[in-house]
């Protein structure tokens, strides 16, 4: 344990903030130096982080308080599975800024305070301990992602902001007065003692519905998430990637942290909406995906169509449905962002996204080429990637609550097999057709260091899984006991235990770390 | 002995009407003097509000005059929020006023007899003193709206603003009148005991017509009606004037008789302020969204703000005066910080502009003006992090806490709509190309007091809330 006197997530916090104030007071090649500099600096402590955390320790490690703001306490503090959304998010930061090296031209300096004011918000919604403190973090993403992409993004850009801010907002407000309210009835905004508050059950379908606007909307499921594609469409590259990467996490972030815990009876009461939902989500983006045109399109429906699966996961009350919810969220950050990149790389050369101006890309940019596969097979959850774990284990979870629901979302695999390699086809292989399109140059050096970090942490994501759920493992263990009264009776008659295969069951859990430790 | 000890504690209210006098002399014999008036005007607040924060440290709650004024912290708290806004308008407006060719020593004269109006209206305990402030401040307000003589939308808007204001001044008198009838006395105190055994339907339509009467002078609907023409005609820093102090001023008197007069009887009254409340953030933010001109589009804001201001009072209890108290020193400095903003887009021939066309791309021109009028706007439509937002959760708290939740719903979702139009400003300013119409701002005093305001609302103020909170808790416990 670090010494707990350094207010490392305060620093966190507080650098890009600095960073940002000072970007837009300088020239332009300064303000990416800076920014870089700032992401790499949090990177480098979200590897401190990670290191010093204890999966075996107190459940909130790093944690800080301070009562500056009066009623808004500004507490911090992370469990494992805070600690892996950091870690994305930060991990995210500097290839944004390096997607926007040379493709953003105009107004640098305030597009780089833009991001490094996204990036302490990120950490702040997964670090806040304070009900009202992470809604101002919550809620504040919007003002920054409001601007990326109103200036710096496409053709349609001014809807596609307006519709992005007030949809996510008209979600959240209604949260907040809900919030308020639990306040009132436990008397604190102490995370940490509002997960082991028990709310009346009648209160906490209120409470229930009015968290899930917000988190349905910011996720997003069916049928709200109509404003992905067209932000996701307007944004700049590394506006998408953000807002696939990180932002779309905070809905599964708020299911996990606030909805499941705190309101079990309202959530086991509510599965039938939630998986009907998914499963339509699944079924009905991924068919709309396979139709796209547009390249960054397709890659929106298809996020759609994986947060599904991840509130398929994270409902099914069972520890391999939530861990694999996780993987999935983690997984699934790293994959579209990555698809984002990609699309971003040859945007950058042709200007459109148009999927029918490209084909025959492994001729001349074989090496594209070849990432661009990568993550299209994690894409599909091809096993040996990251995605293959996540969707196997929230299936495997889910299939012990609905074998129907689990029978529907794996169409989804298959049909995201169809769609990913229909694209891949159309603009890897096939003939030359268009002249410019085979006459593009293949990755070069700074955009090989975008895409092949992302592309080791899918595959060690893919082959050894075990670095990412060791942390996330006790704090899904204390929800699952936490909400284990309400855990829905499944449909599929499994067997408890074997007898004559139990002796070859792996125990999970920290004892084997410890063990791992000592050897 | 009596008198000695009643004007003791009319201590301010005596400086700023003596002064006000003394300057009006001093204007008789130095006519262009109005820069210097104004720094005196400025300095005889500052006497005032020196006494004012004296009373309010010593925790003084005496009723002076034989009961038709108190000093209670209550009130103090108001003063010290309006003399604060009154010096502001004072301090913005003479180059404004001199490029109109207006800057005469009658404004920041009519600007302190309006603070004497405003300091009777926050400490009036009786119906009589009560119409007597709000008399001397809506009548300074007239004169000031048609201050710009030569300009015809000045006067259009002094003439609107007087008959309406008249109409105003008598459904509340005809209100008063019935519950003078019907009660028997003219003082809240005797009111309140005369509902506490029955409240015949004489009373009910006395309070109805005070309350119609005072929801014109907060602007709030439907009695809205007058803002934005008001708002519009009136020169800039009287709007700003407008939209500050006299609607703290007159947002503390609602308080006061609804809490003193009406208060045993919360069921006569809360439907009332329920319904003013949304409809005022309904009409507001719906009528912003068709607006092309800067300054309508803040008077629709104010009518806004007033409706969630309102959702406080409709609580009744001592945390929701405390929240709007929180709100409305946060309006305050949101408000007179979005006028500032305004005033400074100037075109290159020295005109002034408040249209939305003249502010496309400011963010490409002038960019600190942009941020800083970027900041205003999301602070008034409450998004966190900015400061707009603590004042709108504490009145949402307060409401949630009074068991309104249906209030607070219905409220919270039709401020999205108000979030459409605060987002167009900025849509314009950072998405439009550029206009390029507005040059810099050759005034210093609106470039620092603008930014100083934009750093308050800025999650800097959050820094402020733990002060903020113990002393509106403090002002209001004095009503209960």
């Amino acid at each position: 344990m670090n010494a707990p006197d350094i207010p490392v997530l305060s620093i966190m916090l507080a650098i890009p903030v600095v960073a940002a104030a000072i970007c837009l007071f300088v020239r332009a090649e300064l303000a990416r130096i800076i920014a870089l500099s700032a992401t790499l600096l949090n990177l480098l402590l979200g590897v401190v982080l990670w290191i010093n955390y204890d999966p075996a320790g107190a459940q909130w490690q790093f944690t800080e308080s301070a009562t500056l703001f009066g009623p808004i306490g500004w507490r911090l503090g992370i469990d494992g599975i805070s600690l892996t959304l950091i870690m994305l998010s930060v991990f995210l930061m500097p290839i944004c800024i390096g997607a926007s090296w040379v493709s953003i031209q105009k107004r640098i300096g305030e597009y780089m305070a833009a991001f490094l004011l996204m990036e302490t918000l990120m950490i702040g919604v997964f670090a806040a301990q304070d009900l009202l403190l992470f809604y101002i973090f919550f809620e504040a993403g919007l003002i920054p992602m409001y601007l990326i992409i109103g200036i710096w993004g496409g053709q349609d850009r001014i809807y596609a902001s307006y519709k992005f801010f007030l949809y996510t907002l008209l979600g959240s407000l209604v949260m907040l007065i809900a919030m308020l309210w639990m306040i009132q009835f436990a008397g604190t905004a102490d995370i940490p003692t509002l997960l082991n508050t028990d709310f009346p059950a009648e209160a906490q379908k209120w409470l229930w519905l009015a968290f899930f606007a917000s988190f349905a909307v910011k996720m997003p499921m069916w049928p709200v998430h109509t404003w992905l594609p067209d932000a996701h469409v307007q944004a700049p590259t590394a506006g998408s990637v953000i807002l696939a990467g990180v932002l779309l996490k905070m809905g599964g972030y708020g299911f996990l942290r606030f909805s499941l815990p705190m309101f079990p009876e309202a959530s086991a009461d509510f599965i039938p909406l939630v998986f009907g939902l998914s499963m339509v989500a699944v079924v009905y983006t991924s068919l709309v995906a396979l139709v796209q045109q547009d390249m960054k399109k397709l890659i929106a429906y298809s996020s759609v169509a994986h947060m599904a699966i991840v509130t398929v996961g994270l409902f099914t009350f069972n520890q391999q449905g939530i861990e694999g919810a996780i993987i999935v969220m983690l997984s699934h950050g790293l994959v579209s962002g990555a698809l984002f990149l990609c699309v971003g790389v040859i945007y950058d050369r042709l200007h459109t996204r148009e999927i029918s101006r490209y084909g025959g890309l492994s001729v001349n940019m074989p090496k594209y080429a070849l990432l661009f596969m990568l993550f299209t097979m994690a894409s599909v959850g091809l096993p040996g990637t990251s995605g293959f774990i996540g969707e196997f284990l929230s299936l495997a979870g889910a299939y012990k609550v609905s074998t129907w629901a689990t029978f529907i979302a794996t169409t989804g695999i298959i049909l995201g097999a169809g769609y990913m390699l229909y694209l891949y086809r159309r603009i890897a292989f096939g003939p030359q057709v268009n002249a410019d399109a085979a006459a593009m140059s293949d990755v070069n050096g700074r955009e090989m260091w975008l895409l092949a970090p992302i592309a080791v942490v899918v595959l060690w994501m893919g082959v050894y899984p075990e670095t990412f759920l060791a942390p996330i493992r006790r704090d899904v263990a204390t929800i699952v006991a936490r909400i284990e009264r309400a855990a829905p009776v499944g449909d599929s008659k499994l067997k408890l235990v074997d007898p004559t295969t139990a002796r070859y069951r792996v125990v999970h859990g920290p004892e084997k770390n410890l063990a791992e430790g000592s050897h | 002995m009596e008198l000695n000890a009643s004007l003791s504690l009319v201590r301010p209210e005596v400086i700023l009407s003596f002064s006000a006098l003394g300057l009006l002399l001093l204007a008789a014999w130095r006519e262009q003097a109005g820069r210097l008036i104004s720094i005196l005007a400025i300095v005889a607040l500052g006497a005032a509000a020196a006494f004012v924060i004296s009373f309010m440290m010593n925790g003084t709650n005496l009723s002076a005059f034989d009961g038709l004024l108190v000093n209670d912290s209550f009130g103090n708290f108001s003063k010290i929020l309006i003399f604060i806004a009154a010096a502001i308008s004072l301090m913005i407006a003479p180059r404004f006023l001199e490029n109109a060719g207006a800057m005469r020593a009658e404004y920041p004269v009519l600007i302190l007899l309006s603070c004497v109006g405003m300091g009777v209206m926050v400490s009036a305990t009786d119906l009589i003193s009560l119409y007597i402030g709000l008399e001397l401040q809506s009548l300074s307000a007239y004169v000031l709206a048609s201050f710009v003589r030569s300009d015809g939308r000045s006067a259009e808007a002094g003439l609107k603003y007087f008959v309406l204001g008249a109409l105003a001044s008598g459904m509340l008198l005809f209100g008063a009148s019935l519950v003078y009838g019907f009660a028997g006395s003219t003082s809240f105190a005797a009111i309140g005991a005369a509902m506490d055994a029955e409240v015949g339907l004489g009373l009910i339509f006395g309070i109805v017509f005070i309350l119609s009467g005072l929801a014109f002078k907060i602007s709030a609907a439907p009695f809205h009606m007058w803002t934005p023409d008001v708002y519009e005609g009136a020169p800039t820093p009287v709007t700003a004037f407008f939209a500050s102090a006299p609607k703290v001023a007159a947002i503390a008197l609602t308080i006061r008789i609804v809490l003193e007069a009406f208060g045993s009887q919360i069921l006569v009254w809360q439907q009332i302020i329920i319904a003013v409340a949304l409809m005022s953030i309904i009409i507001g933010a719906v009528g912003a969204i068709g607006q092309q001109n800067l300054k309508r589009l803040m008077a629709y804001s104010s009518i806004n703000n007033v409706g969630f201001i309102l959702i406080g009072l409709a609580t009744g209890t001592e945390q929701g005066i405390s929240a709007m108290l929180v709100y409305l020193v946060i309006y305050v400095a949101m408000t007179l910080g979005s006028f500032i903003c305004l005033m400074q887009l100037k075109d290159k021939d020295g005109g002034y502009r408040e249209e939305f066309a003249d502010i496309a791309g400011l963010s490409k021109t002038r960019p600190p003006l942009a941020a800083a009028l970027a900041i205003f706007m999301f602070s008034l439509a409450g998004f966190p992090p900015l400061f707009g937002f603590w004042g709108k959760l504490v009145v949402f708290n307060a409401a949630v806490a009074a068991g309104l939740l249906p209030l607070a719903v219905i409220g919270i979702t039709a401020s999205v709509i108000g979030a459409f139009y605060y987002l167009k400003v900025v849509k314009v300013m950072y998405f439009d190309d550029a206009a390029d119409v507005i040059v810099d701002s050759d005034d210093k005093v609106l470039v620092w007091t603008g930014g100083l305001l934009a750093a308050a609302n800025s999650p800097l103020g959050y820094f402020a809330i733990p002060a903020l909170g113990l002393w509106t808790a403090y002002a209001a416990r004095a009503l209960f």
